[in-house]
Order: C-alpha cells, then structure tokens, then sequence
C-alpha cells in the first residue's frame, strides 16, 4: 500500500542519472530539455539561414562546411540550386516546428506552468516525458536528413503535393528526405497532442486552493488557450501527414491527380486534389502561427506588470478574451493562404473577412500593452526591453497582414519576399522575442543565477535593429516583385534589387553573431553568474514563491492558497499571490 | 536611459520605413493592363490605412516608454481604463477593415468574377519543370485534346497532341514565348503536366498558381507593348528560380507577323 | 544539483491535497483525448468526401452481403457499449466478479467486431481492392479512402480491446479502480460512436 500513497501524491524523486536528468519524469526538467533542444535547433536554424543568405547575396562565396557536410550538395561549397532548396526547407521545419512551437509553448510552459498553478508536476508526468522523447525523435528524424546522400527534401516546410507525394521523380531529397521529414513531422504531431493535453489537465484540474481561473498568471492563460489550439490543429496535421505518407508509401492517390509526367513517363495515380492537401495543410498552418504567437502574448503579458510595476489595463480579462478571440478566430482563415492557389474566387472573399476581423482581438492586445505603459513606472531590466521589442516587432508584423489579407492585393504581393518579411515579424522573431524576455526572466527561477545584464541589452539592442534591417528590407524588394524561395535572382527585373539583397544578407551576419553573446551569456551564467535571490524581480506569482532553483515537488510539500489575483503592483510595492495581506491594486 | 534610446531607436526606424515605402525606393513596375490600377489602388489605400496604424502604434508606444521610463511615485491607469481602447479598436479598426473588405471585394471581383469577353484571343498555357509553354489554336479556332502519356520533351510535345489523329490539334500552335496583341482581351487556361506551379507577371498584375490536375482560366487586357517577364512563384523544385518565359505584348500586326512566323516554324 | 537535494530535504513523504478544482483527471484527459481524435477522424472523413465528391465513378463495391455484415458488426459494437455500460456499473458498485464479467464481454464483442471487419476487409482484398487499385479498372479512390478510415477505426478496436485487458487485469489486482474503468468506458463509447459515422459514409453510401 505504500506504493500506492507515494503514487497518490505524484511519483517519487528519482534516482540516478539516467532517471533524473534523460528520462526524467519531471516537469522542470522535461522544460530544460525542450529549452535546449530548440536553442539548439535554433543555431542550427540560424547557421541554415546564414549559408542561404550568403549563397544569395554573393552566389561565388565558398562556404567549406558545406562542402563537407554533402560533397554532392554544395560541392567545393558552392551550393547547388537544390540543395538551396533544402536548407531552406529544414530552416523552416526546423524554426516553425522545433524552435518556435517548442521553446516559448512547451519549454517555457513545462517549467513555469504547473509551479504558476501550485501544482508539484504535470497531470501525466510519464507521457510529458514522451512527449518531449518522441519530439526528440522527431528532430532526429528531421536531422538524419542532412546525412543521407540526396539530402533533405527540397518542397518548403509547406511540402505541398504533389511536389512532396510523388517521390524522387519530382527532384532529389524527393524521395528518402521528404519521406523521413514527413514521419518527423507525424511525431511532432504525436507528441504535441500529447503535451497539449496535459497542459489543459494540468491547468484545469491541478490548481491549487484559492487559484480560481480570473487569478491564473497571465502566461498560464495564454498556454492553456493555446494548448486547445494544439490540440485541435495537430489533430489535422496529423491525418494530413498520415495520407501524404500513404501517397508515398501506399500507392494512394489522395493528392495526386492523373495525368502528371515526368520525365516523359506518365505517373500511375489518379484522382487526387492538391488542393486537398492544401486545406488540410492550411487548417492546420494558420492555428500553428497563432499556437506560436499566443504563448508570446502571454509571456509578454506576464512581464509587463512586473516592470512597469502596475496591473495591466483591463485587468486579465481584455487580454484573455482577445487571446481566446485570436485562438478560436484562427480556425477560420486559413483559406488566406489560397488566394491565387486555384480555389474559388468567391470562397477567397469569404476568407477574406474573417482574416481581416482578426486584427481586431490583435489589436486590443496590442493596445493593452501600449496603453498599460501610460502612467507606468517602467522599468528597464532585460526581458521588459525584450517585451518592449515584441511589442514593436509585432505591430510592424500586423501591419504587413493587411496586405496579405485581401486577395486583391495579395494576388500581387503573394509569393514575393514581402510574405517573408511579414511571417518574420509577426511569428518569428516576435515570439523569439518573447522567448528571449522569457529566457531573461525565468533564468534566475530555472538556474538560481542571474544573466549578465550588460550582455543581455547588448544583445539586444543588436537584435532589435537587426530584425527591422532584415526583415523591412525583405517587405521593401517584396513591394518590387522579388520572388521568394529562389536559389539566386536570374530574372532581368531581380537584378537590380541586388544591392538590397547584400545589405539584408550583411545585416543578418550581425543579427547572428549576436546571438553568440546570448549564447555566451547563457551558459557562463550557469556557472558563474551571480547566485539569485527566490523572487529577483519583485514578481507575485507563484513561481516566485518557491526557492531558485525550485525543490523536485517545487514546494517543498507545502499546500499553498492563493488570495490574489497576479497582477498586485503599486511602485515599489507588491502582493504575492499566496500572501493573505489586502489587495492594494483591487486585481 | 534605456528607454529615451528605445524611443529614439523606435522612432527613426518607423520614419526610415515610412520613408523608403513613400519614395518608393524599390517599388511595383508600370502596370500594363486594364484591371491592374483596380489593385494598385487598393495597395495605395492599404499603405494609407495601415501605414497610419504602423506609425501610431509605433510612435504612441515610443512616446510612452520615453516618458514613463524610470519614472517613481504612484503609478496610474489611463482615464477609462481598457473600455475606450476596446471601442477604439471594434469601432475604428471594425470600420476600417470593413472598409478594405468592401472595397477590395471590388478589385477582387473585377478580375475575377467579371466573364472573360467573348471575343477574347484564347491561349492555353502548360507549365512543366521548368518551363512554359503556349498554344494558340491557330486557323480553326479550335485546341486539340490533351494526351499526357503522349508528352515527350525530345519530340517537343510539350503538350501531348496528337496530330495524327485529333484534326483540331493539326493546326495547333506551340510556342516557348508568349505574344499577345495589345488592348485585346486575353482568355489564359493555365495547365501543369507535373507539380504546382505559378503564373506572374508583375506589370500585369497577375498572379495565378497552375495546380495539377485543374484547368484555371485567367483573363486580362494589356494596354502597353513591350517585353515582360513572366516568372514561377510556387516551388516547384530545383529549377525554381530559373523557370521563366517572356509574354510580348505586340501591335495587332505585328502579333499577326509573329504567330505567322511560329505557325510556320511548327 | 541543489533542487534534488532541496527536495529530499523538503519531505516527499507530505502528500498534497487534492486540488479543489480537480475533477478525476483521467477522465478530463479521456475527454479532451476525444476532442483530439474526433478531428483526426474529421479530417480522414473530410479528405474522404472530398475525394468522393470530386471523383466520377466511384466505386461502390457493396452488396447485400456486405451490408448485411456491416450492420451485424454495428449490432455486435452497439451492444458492446451497453456491456461496457454494464462493467462501468459494477465497477461503481464495487462489484469486482461483474467488472471481470461485462469487461470480458466487451473484449468479446470488440474481438468479434474486428474478426467481421478484417473478413470484409479480405474480401475486399480478394476481389482485387487495394488503397492504390480498383478491380473495375476505374478510380482507385474507394480503395484509399475504405481503407485508411476503416483501418483507422479498427486500429482503434484493436487497441481498445487490449487497453480493456489491461484494465481488467489491474482491477482484477486492485491497482486499478471505478475511474479506470470507466475512463476506458469514455474510450469505448468513443469509438462506438465514430462508428456510427463511419457506417453509412463507408458502407451505406458505397452500396451498389
């Protein structure tokens, strides 16, 4: 029977190495784990966009490691066009799926949010554990990629069909690599449902005494409604995936048509839509921008009133109600991304509208953070400057989506280099940016040191002007007509832009080499940063109500009550959340 | 300090924006067709209406920092608290993007939804990695039947006809440019033989995907001659970049001439 | 690393009280499981009517035989959900030789319901049917939809009837009590219930 207590109150601390830090079943260490997979995807990402960059900007550049990472990909180092291809495509994989789905969402959310709700772990610890061990399948499978002889597949993180379902007839990376990229793709899925059920049981059933749902940290807000959106997104990528496996795989035609030849051979199937896969696709693709930025929204959210040391406007209701707006509006628009694709001209209007009305959530959200810094006292530490950063980086991104969100204009701007500027700013680097003013605030609750912070602004005072020489460049050639996803500009009119694509290409070797500080940062503050007090920042919530690093239950077996809402700030002062004391900003 | 040189930063990268999209340091081409200022005035409208919001949004969120950095004492709400920004943002951006709904509904609908004219010369077009082709039916105004095992790029044909048998394809005309007459209404039919491709031509303002497996009608009227480049904007694989064609937009004679020419290069 | 030793010295042995909130967490995770995977099987269907719509003759390779087999398995899984009902029902009233006994029925049943899909499924198979291959010489698409959803709800079966097992033996053991079972009801109903859409759509709907 004492098996049985023990089980009751959660598992017990374990063991050994292996048990305790690699096929560990706690939560916190679950979320260093996906921390570090994704900064490590992340550099991988990054050094992927440098060589793309470099090959575009100067085509005769020899890059040796690539030479020697495929002797037949980029031979001397010189890249061919089809390899270009296939960086590009696992930059994407790698950056939408394992950077920027993972970190702010899973990362963050396994450490921080069962410590936010009072709890001593997830709801399911042992499948949190498979879901972080079939993720890192996932990326293996993705990185096994890059080892075999045609390389990754060269179809784009989108992988549409029937360029992605037909096999290497279509080019190479066609045939092994888009098979394996597709079965990593399927594991992600697995594995995000996975995650994005236990943080809904964690959220709705774990929470401690007096931590009714209006008092839930405001990050924990924006990972609960985003794990719904996981949850119901990755339920369709997932068939999606499964089906252009079976066309691979099994014969099928479900996205290929009759008729197609290559190479003068008529292909076997028939029947099949591209457009299919398209839906299927963008049904999930759209809701995956929006499972990426809302953990952002909440992070960001929960920043601000530490530093500006005052509640948010409108208190933890406009934010959350426009984050759930966000949420539930994204399942509706993913036909935006069709618009010159072949479906119905009149089903892109009705795609239109709904697209359109979602700027209105996103800008009440972004009019909350805007307007909580009149009459604030701010405070500049490093991750508000990052939660500024976003702020900024995600209006400049909102704004490129009116473009994008009518078909009449999008029928001139789709497909160009103005699409990439703007999913930069609005997915990318604004929820980079928050995972950084994450990174920043959370790193004394994780580690029990403190980040540098003279590295930190300087990182990113680098990163902030990088982005925008980047990524506006990018929207500005896109108003020029400058196609995106070619492996160098042959077209007469591309030409002249070249200038504009050095300067991008420049800019971007600055942005990166900044990261280097951050990473720099980061682990020689793991050993010799200054040791951190529990609650460094002043905050309220729960996760600073426990020691630096927390003890494995995270309260050391204390029950706690929280009597607050967590948002108690007025200048100096402030209320935790477990303190019984009286409200003195009436949250 | 931080925050002065947040504002300072903000402001001068939201004025160097506004800037380069007000000059038009690198901007959209000419337009060439009838349809085309239909959307160049909807971009124009939207760089209005979103250009307002960018740099609002950017300055109001500068002014602040600039001045509410470091700031002591007891902090306060905006009067109304959250109540006039919710209205704000329902009310004024509500109109707003209603607004752009409606009137690029107008835009949308005058390239797509307005039948193609009647008497429009009809061009089929077959994308291929990684190349177009086009067809013109040629005397008898009629395109001969489709038969994809029969493709063969050594035999150049490109598109499967069979002459041999099919009377209407005897006389058909494949050609590796496209020429079209100007101010004659154009009836497009975009075909692909393998994977997704795309047909754009920025001076025409015209941006269509070929899907395999669909026949996709486009139409339009170019106003201007001259030679533009028609380029491939959906991946298609490792050709990508290097997939285009030339489209000529001729006088009337001079496209006569021309077709005869290809006609008689068959 | 000092949050272990942290721990150790924080007294495991203290054991939380349940949340106020919490209802029984397997039974909310059962739940949400099913949002999920009712998109999943959306998605399979949607991809199967959107073949079905855009694809002249299709096949439809049912006879009388067929039908009639498809509605014996219906039969066979809706009188499984009462049986499973059933155990649910002695699990609350603690009544361990029952559970045994109505959850034996259901693996029953649900054994049964796969031995009738996989004989359609040979039949199939053996008139020429494959997911890539149509016996007529015509569209292939009936092959590929029939079966990728039906093999995805037998899959769910399947897994059902070993997931009961192991229900069955961890109450038998008392490891396991009412909530197991009933989150294994959820599971069950579940799949029952997708049934139900799956029926007509694949059968009734491809009778010739």
């Amino acid at each position: 029977m004492a098996e049985t207590q023990v089980h009751a109150a959660h598992h017990a601390p374990s063991q050994g190495f292996i048990r305790k830090y690699v096929f560990s079943v706690d939560h916190k260490i679950i979320g260093i784990q996906y921390l570090t997979l994704s900064m490590v995807s992340a550099f991988i990402g990054m050094a992927l966009s440098w060589a793309m960059r470099i090959h575009l900007a100067y085509p005769d550049f020899r890059i040796p490691i690539l030479g020697w990472l495929s002797p037949n990909g980029a031979p001397n180092g010189l890249m061919t066009p089809e390899y270009y291809l296939s960086l590009m495509t696992m930059h994407g994989t790698i950056m939408a799926f394992f950077v920027l789905t993972a970190a702010p969402f899973a990362g963050f959310g396994n450490f921080v949010l069962p410590i936010q709700v009072g709890a001593a772990d997830m709801a399911f610890p042992r499948l949190n554990m498979s879901s972080f061990w079939v993720t890192f399948v996932g990326f293996l499978l993705a990185a096994a990629t890059f080892f075999i002889p045609d390389g990754p597949p060269l179809s784009g993180w989108t992988a549409y069909a029937p360029l992605s379902a037909v096999g290497s007839v279509a080019g190479p990376g066609q045939g092994l690599g888009q098979t394996l990229w597709v079965l990593s793709i399927a594991m992600f899925c697995v594995a995000s449902l996975m995650g994005a059920l236990n943080f809904i049981v964690t959220t709705l059933d774990m929470r401690t005494k007096g931590l009714t749902l209006s008092r839930l940290p405001l990050s924990t807000w924006a990972w609960f409604i985003d794990a719904w959106v996981s949850l119901l997104a990755f339920a369709v990528l997932l068939p999606c995936g499964l089906l252009l496996a079976l066309d691979r795989l099994g014969g099928t035609s479900f996205f290929i048509p009759g008729g197609l030849v290559f190479n003068d051979q008529l292909q076997p199937h028939s029947g099949g839509s591209p457009l299919l896969f398209q839906h299927l696709f963008w049904f999930f693709g759209h809701p995956e921008v929006y499972i990426i930025i809302l953990p952002a929204f909440g992070i960001v959210s929960h920043i601000f009133p530490t530093f500006i040391r005052k509640p948010l406007v409108g208190g933890w209701k406009v934010i959350t109600f426009a984050e759930i707006a966000v949420g539930t509006l994204s399942f509706v628009v993913w036909g935006h991304h069709m618009f010159v694709s072949g479906m119905s001209p009149f089903m892109a209007m009705v795609f239109s509208v709904p697209t359109l009305f979602i700027t209105i959530p996103s800008v009440i959200a972004v009019l909350v953070w805007v307007f909580s810094l009149y009459g604030a006292n701010i405070r500049f530490d490093t991750p508000m400057l990052y939660s500024l950063g976003f702020v900024s980086l995600f209006i400049t991104g909102g704004i490129g989506g009116f473009f994008l969100a009518q078909p009449s204009t999008d029928s001139y701007l789709h497909a160009t280099s103005f699409v990439v500027g703007h999913f930069h700013f609005t997915m990318g680097l604004s929820a980079i940016f928050a995972t950084f003013a994450g990174f920043y605030y959370w790193y004394p609750k994780i580690f029990g040191r403190t980040m540098n912070e003279k590295l930190g602004k300087l990182h990113f005072w680098l990163s902030f002007v990088g982005v925008y020489c980047v990524f506006i460049t990018l929207h500005l050639t896109g108003f020029a007509g400058s196609v995106r996803r070619y492996s160098a500009f042959v077209d007469d009119f591309m030409i002249p832009l070249m200038p504009a694509q050095r300067f991008m290409t420049i800019s971007a070797l600055l942005l990166g080499a900044a990261q280097f500080i951050f990473l720099f940062n980061a682990i020689w503050s793991r050993f010799k940063g200054p040791k951190s007090s529990d609650n460094p920042w002043g905050a309220t919530t729960l996760e600073w109500a426990t020691t630096s690093p927390p003890p494995f239950d995270n309260f050391g077996g204390r029950q706690l009550t929280v009597y607050h809402g967590p948002m108690e700030y007025d200048d100096e002062a402030s209320v935790m959340q477990t303190s019984p004391e009286a409200s003195i900003a009436g949250t | 300090m931080a925050g002065k040189v947040f504002a300072v930063v903000v402001v001068l990268v939201t004025l160097v924006t506004a800037y380069c999209v007000v000059t038009h340091v690198w901007w959209m081409p000419v337009d060439i067709s009838v349809h085309g200022p239909k959307i160049d005035h909807q971009i124009e409208e939207t760089i209005l209406v979103a250009g307002l919001l960018f740099i609002a949004g950017q300055i109001v969120l500068a002014s602040f920092v600039f001045r509410y950095g470091g700031a002591t004492g007891k902090p306060k709400q905006i009067p109304g608290g959250a109540k006039p920004l919710v209205i704000f943002a329902f009310v004024l951006v509500g109109t707003e993007v209603l607004a752009l709904s409606f009137i690029g509904s107008k835009a949308w609908g005058a390239v797509y939804f307005e039948a193609p004219d009647p008497s429009s010369l009809r061009i089929d077009v077959q994308a291929g990695q990684f190349a177009y082709y086009f067809r013109y039916s040629g005397p008898d105004g009629k395109f001969g039947p489709l038969h994809p095992e029969l493709i063969n790029e050594g035999n150049q044909n490109y598109f499967g006809l069979d002459p041999d048998h099919d009377p209407d394809a005897k006389d058909d005309i494949v050609t590796a440019e496209i020429g079209i007459p100007v101010n004659k209404p154009i009836l497009l039919t975009l075909h692909s033989k393998d994977v997704g491709h795309s047909f754009y031509v920025r001076e025409l303002r015209v941006q269509q995907d070929f899907v395999p497996g669909l026949s996709i009608p486009v139409h339009f009227t170019a106003i201007q001659t001259g030679r533009y480049e028609i380029v491939c904007t959906q991946l298609c694989g490792l050709g990508h970049y290097n997939m285009k064609a030339y489209l000529s937009v001729l006088s009337q004679s001079d496209f006569d001439d021309w077709l005869k020419k290809q006609a008689a290069m068959q | 690393m000092s949050q272990i030793e942290l721990m150790v010295a924080g007294g495991h042995e203290v054991i939380m009280e349940a949340s106020p909130y919490g209802i029984e967490k397997k039974k909310l995770g059962m739940w949400i499981f099913i949002v999920s995977d009712a998109c999943t099987f959306g998605a399979f269907l949607f991809a199967y009517g959107y073949m079905r719509i855009g694809t002249v003759a299709w096949g439809t390779p049912f006879g009388f035989s067929s039908i009639l087999n498809g509605m014996i398995m219906t039969a066979v899984l809706l009188s499984s959900s009462l049986t499973m009902l059933a155990a649910v029902r002695a699990a609350q009233a603690d009544d361990g030789a029952a559970v045994k006994k109505w959850l034996g029925a259901t693996m029953l049943l649900g054994a049964i319901f796969a031995a009738l899909h996989l004989r359609e499924w040979f039949n199939l198979i053996s008139e020429g049917w494959r997911l890539f291959a149509n016996p007529t010489g015509g569209p292939a698409q009936f092959g590929a939809t029939f079966f990728s959803v039906t093999g995805l709800h037998l899959t769910h079966v399947i897994t059902g009837v070993i997931a009961l097992g192991f229900v069955a033996r961890g109450y038998k053991q008392g490891r396991y009590d009412q909530s197991h079972v009933e989150t294994a009801g959820l599971y069950w109903h579940f799949v029952d219930l997708v049934w139900m859409f799956v029926f007509p759509l694949m059968y009734l709907m491809n009778a010739h």
